[in-house]
C-alpha cells in the first residue's frame, strides 16, 4: 500500500488541467516590479538607485539579516524607481522598479542547455553560494535555504525529503519541472545532500503523477542515495509535517522543527533552482508558474522572470476570461485572493488560478452540527470547530491549550464544513492573536 | 481597465457537503427498514410514520417561523429525520393524538428549545419517545404482532416483544431468520436487523458517519451478554438475540450517531459507544424496564460535553 501522512486529510478534486503543458519561456516585460520582501523573514536593503543600470542577474538588494534572502534582477536595464508596490499579500511594501533594455546578462552565467553534473564545492561553499544566490523554498513557504540547511548545534540531519508533491489542486509546475528538468532537479538534489552533509535523499511525489515517479526512478539509478517513494494522494501532503510523516513515519512534535526528527525538507523547484545556482552561476531569477482555471483558454506552465505582472502571464493564456470573480495567487486551498491582477511574480508564486464568479462565492452559514467531519479531516489532530468557538469568545486560553499554533492553515476543516462554517478565517485569526500573547509572555 | 475581484481568505473551493445532504442521506439510509415496517406492520405503520413526519415538520416550521421570528429552515431535512426516527421507535397501533404529543415533546422540548439544530443535547427523537414511554406507559408497551401487510390500525392484535419475554421467561423465542428479517413485535423501526444494517453501510460508504459509535456498542453488548450467557446460560440469552432484538441496532446505528449528541474525537466516539453498551446491557438484563437503549443513549448524550472537554483528538507529534 503506498504511503501518506497519518492523520486527518482530503481529496479535493485535483484539475490539474495544465498537466503535461510543456514549460514555454516567457520573455521579458518591459517593466519588472521586484519586491524587497520574497521571502519568510527581514526584507532585503536595496543596493541600486534610481537611474542604476543593471543586467540580469545583478544583485540588487542584499540579505536584511540571518533569516533573509538576496534579490537579484531578473532583467537588463534601468531601475526606474525605488517604491511601494502591492503584492500578492494586498499590502504594498518596497519594491525596485526595473525598466526593461535588452536582454544582456551578467558574465559567468552559463546559459547553456549542456548538464554540469561534477562539483567540487565543499559543503560551506554550496552552502554559501546558494545564499548568495537568493534561493529560498520555492514550494510556497519561501523560507531562505541556506537557514534550513544549517543545522542549530546539537542536531544532525540524517536525511534529506525533497517535496515533489504538489498536494495543491490545479498547480502543475512542480510536475512539469520533474518531467523536464529530472536530471538537472536529481543533480540539485545531490548538491544539497553535500550541503547538509546527508548520505540519503528521498524524492517523495504523489502517484497521480505516475509520469514523473516513473521518469525520476530511471533516473535516480545514477545517483547514489536518492530514493523516489510514490505516496497516496491526499491533502496536505506537501506540508512539511505530513511529508516527513508520510515518508519516514515520525511526526514532529508541536513547536519543534523538522531537525528534531533528523529530517530537511526542500521542494523540487529549489532544488532545481540549487542546480542553476552552483552549476550555472544563475541566482534564482526566474521560475515555473501555472496558470490555471476552468476558464482559461490556455492553461499552461510558464518559466517567467521574478517581477513580471501576474497580468502578462494570463494574457499569455489567453487573457483574463468574461466571467472571472476571483485571481488567485497560489493553488485554491491556500492560496492567496489577489486585489488586482497587477501584482508581480515573486520567488513563492507557483501558480495563477482564476475562478469564476459562480466558483467564487461563499455558501451560506449555517450553525454548527458537530458532525466532527473538520476533527477528521484535520492533519494537524486538532478540533477546528472548538478553535473557532474559542476564538469567537476570545477564550485565547482555550485555544492555546487545544494548540491553536499548531495550525498549518491547509484550508481543510473549511473544506470539509457541511455547515460552510469559515473555520479556518477564525482559527488563522485566533492563531495570530495567540501568538502574540505567547511571545509577549516570553519577554 | 480596472477589474474588481472577490478577495476573501483561503481556502477558496469548498467540498460540496451539506447538512441537508447528509440529513437526507440517513433518510434514505432508513428506507429498507421503513419497507420491512411496512410489509410486517401495515397500515399501522404508515399511518404512524406519516403523523409523527407531518407533526414534527409543522412542530419545527410554527417554533421557527413564531417563536424565533426566523426563516424556517424545515428544507434541510433534520425534522423529516426526527420524525421518522420517532415514529421508528413507536409501537404501530399507538392513537395519532398521542403521536403528536410525541412530536411536540421532539421537537418542542428536545431540539427548539435549546436553539434549534445543531444546539440541542439530546437526541430530539428519543426525547419524544421516552417523554411518551412515561406519559404513556400502557400504549407505549402493547405491540402489534406482525402480518403480511395488515391493514389493521389500533385494532391489530398485540403480543410481546422478544425482550419482554426474556424479561418475564415466558413465550417462545422466534428463529434466528424471524429475528434477521424483522419477523417479531416490536417498534415500528426496530425490526428488521438486515434492513438496518444495510442502512449502516450506506452511510458508512456515504461518509456520513464512521464505523466508531455502531461498532463501539453492538462490540459492547456482545461482549457483556455474551459473559453473561457463558456464566448462566438457563437466564440470560445469547448475545446475538440480543444483537438482533430490541432497539439494539436501531439505535447504534441511527439513534447514537445523531450528530449534535454524540461526541467529537474518535476516542471519545469509542468510549461515549461503550458506555451505551454498558448502560443497555445492565437495563437489559437487571433494570426493570425489557429495554434500555434509549435511557442509555439519553445518559451518554448528557455526558457527551463532559468526553469533548476531556477526550480530545489524536494530536499529531503527541502531547
Amino acid at each position: 500500500m503506498l504511503k501518506t501522512f497519518r492523520i486527518g486529510g482530503i481529496h479535493p478534486p485535483e484539475n490539474k488541467l495544465s498537466a503535461g503543458k510543456h514549460i514555454a519561456a516567457l520573455d521579458a516585460p518591459k517593466q519588472v516590479i521586484i519586491p524587497l520582501s520574497q521571502h519568510i523573514g527581514a526584507p532585503a536593503q536595496a543596493l541600486v538607485k534610481k537611474g542604476d543600470m543593471v543586467k540580469v542577474g545583478t544583485l540588487i538588494a542584499k540579505a536584511g539579516g540571518f533569516v533573509s534572502s538576496n534579490i537579484h534582477s531578473s532583467v537588463s536595464g534601468k531601475v526606474n524607481k525605488i517604491d511601494s508596490a502591492l503584492d500578492a499579500s494586498g499590502y504594498r511594501k518596497p519594491a525596485v522598479y526595473i525598466d526593461v533594455e535588452g536582454d544582456e546578462w551578467e558574465e559567468g552565467i552559463d546559459r547553456s542547455a549542456t548538464i554540469v553534473r561534477t562539483c567540487n564545492l565543499s559543503a560551506k561553499e554550496i552552502t554559501d553560494k546558494i545564499a548568495a544566490s537568493g534561493i529560498v523554498g520555492l514550494g510556497g513557504a519561501t523560507f531562505p535555504t541556506q537557514v534550513k540547511l544549517v543545522p542549530p548545534p546539537g542536531s544532525k540531519a540524517e536525511v534529506l525529503i525533497i517535496n515533489g508533491v504538489e498536494c495543491e489542486p490545479y498547480l502543475t509546475s512542480d510536475h512539469s519541472l520533474m518531467l523536464e528538468k529530472g536530471e538537472e532537479i536529481l543533480i540539485g538534489v545531490t548538491l544539497l545532500m553535500k550541503a547538509a552533509n546527508v548520505s540519503k535523499a528521498i524524492i517523495g511525489i504523489e502517484n497521480n503523477k505516475p509520469d514523473a515517479i516513473d521518469y525520476l526512478k530511471k533516473l535516480a539509478k545514477e545517483f547514489n542515495g536518492i530514493s523516489i517513494e510514490p505516496l497516496k494522494v491526499q491533502y496536505p501532503q506537501g506540508g512539511e509535517k505530513q511529508l516527513i510523516d508520510a515518508i519516514i513515519r515520525k511526526q514532529v512534535k508541536s513547536g519543534a522543527l523538522p531537525i528534531s526528527v533528523g529530517a530537511i525538507v526542500q521542494n523540487v523547484g529549489t532544488a532545481f533552482a540549487v542546480y542553476e545556482a552552483i552549476q550555472k552561476n544563475k541566482p534564482l531569477i526566474e521560475r515555473v508558474v501555472t496558470i490555471t482555471g476552468k476558464g482559461v483558454s490556455n492553461p499552461a506552465n510558464f518559466r517567467v522572470r521574478i517581477g513580471t505582472s501576474i497580468q502578462t502571464l494570463i494574457e499569455a493564456a489567453g487573457g483574463i476570461p468574461e466571467n472571472t470573480g476571483k485571481i488567485i495567487g497560489g493553488g485554491p486551498m491556500m492560496g492567496k485572493a489577489l486585489i488586482s491582477a497587477e501584482v508581480p511574480v515573486t520567488k513563492g508564486s507557483s501558480g495563477v488560478l482564476i475562478l469564476s464568479k459562480e466558483e467564487s462565492v461563499r455558501k451560506p452559514v449555517y450553525d454548527c452540527i458537530r458532525c466532527s467531519k473538520c476533527v477528521q479531516a484535520c492533519p494537524m489532530g486538532l478540533n477546528p470547530s472548538l478553535l473557532m468557538n474559542a476564538t469567537e469568545f476570545t477564550e485565547w486560553g482555550l485555544a492555546e491549550k487545544n494548540y491553536i499554533t499548531d495550525c498549518i492553515e491547509c484550508g481543510s476543516c473549511s473544506y470539509t464544513c457541511p455547515a460552510n462554517r469559515p473555520l479556518l478565517d477564525h482559527i488563522r485569526l485566533g492563531k495570530n492573536k495567540v501568538m502574540g500573547i505567547v511571545r509577549a509572555r516570553k519577554q | 481597465m480596472e477589474n474588481k475581484f472577490i478577495v476573501s481568505p483561503s481556502p477558496h473551493i469548498h467540498g460540496g457537503d451539506s447538512i441537508s445532504k447528509n440529513m437526507y442521506g440517513v433518510l434514505i439510509a432508513l428506507i429498507p427498514a421503513f419497507l420491512v415496517s411496512l410489509y410486517f406492520f401495515g397500515v399501522g405503520a404508515l399511518v404512524v410514520t406519516l403523523t409523527s413526519v407531518i407533526a414534527c415538520v409543522l412542530f419545527e416550521y410554527l417554533i421557527q417561523k413564531f417563536l424565533y421570528k426566523k426563516q424556517p429552515t424545515i428544507g434541510d431535512g433534520s425534522a423529516i429525520l426526527t420524525g421518522l426516527l420517532l415514529a421508528f421507535n413507536l409501537p404501530s397501533n399507538l392513537p395519532v393524538w398521542i403521536i403528536v404529543i410525541g412530536a411536540l415533546a421532539a421537537i418542542g422540548i428536545g431540539k427548539m428549545s435549546f436553539g434549534g439544530l445543531g444546539n440541542n443535547i439530546f437526541n430530539p427523537a428519543l426525547v419524544g419517545r421516552v417523554f411518551l414511554l412515561i406519559s404513556f406507559p400502557a400504549q407505549m408497551t402493547t405491540w402489534p404482532v406482525p402480518g403480511n401487510f395488515p391493514l389493521t390500525y389500533t385494532d391489530a392484535e398485540t403480543g410481546a416483544t422478544v425482550l419482554a419475554g426474556l424479561k418475564q421467561h415466558a413465550g417462545d423465542l422466534p428463529s434466528y431468520a424471524d429475528l434477521l428479517i424483522g419477523n417479531m413485535g416490536g417498534s415500528i423501526g426496530e425490526v428488521g436487523a438486515i434492513a438496518l444494517l444495510l442502512g449502516l453501510v450506506f452511510m458508512l460508504v456515504r461518509k456520513i458517519i464512521t464505523w466508531h459509535i455502531p461498532v463501539s456498542i453492538i462490540g459492547t453488548v456482545a461482549i457483556f451478554t455474551g459473559i453473561m450467557y457463558l456464566i448462566d446460560p438457563v437466564t440470560y440469552a445469547n448475545p446475538l438475540i440480543h444483537i438482533l432484538s430490541g432497539g439494539l441496532l436501531l439505535g447504534a446505528i441511527f439513534m447514537a450517531t445523531d450528530y449534535v449528541s454524540s461526541p467529537m474525537s474518535t476516542n471519545g466516539m469509542l468510549i461515549y459507544g461503550v458506555g451505551i453498551g454498558v448502560i443497555t446491557t445492565v437495563i437489559r438484563l437487571f433494570g426493570a424496564y425489557p429495554e434500555g437503549m434509549s435511557f442509555a443513549i439519553l445518559i451518554m448524550n448528557a455526558l457527551t460535553p463532559l468526553i469533548n472537554t476531556y477526550v480530545k483528538p489524536k494530536h499529531f507529534g503527541g502531547k
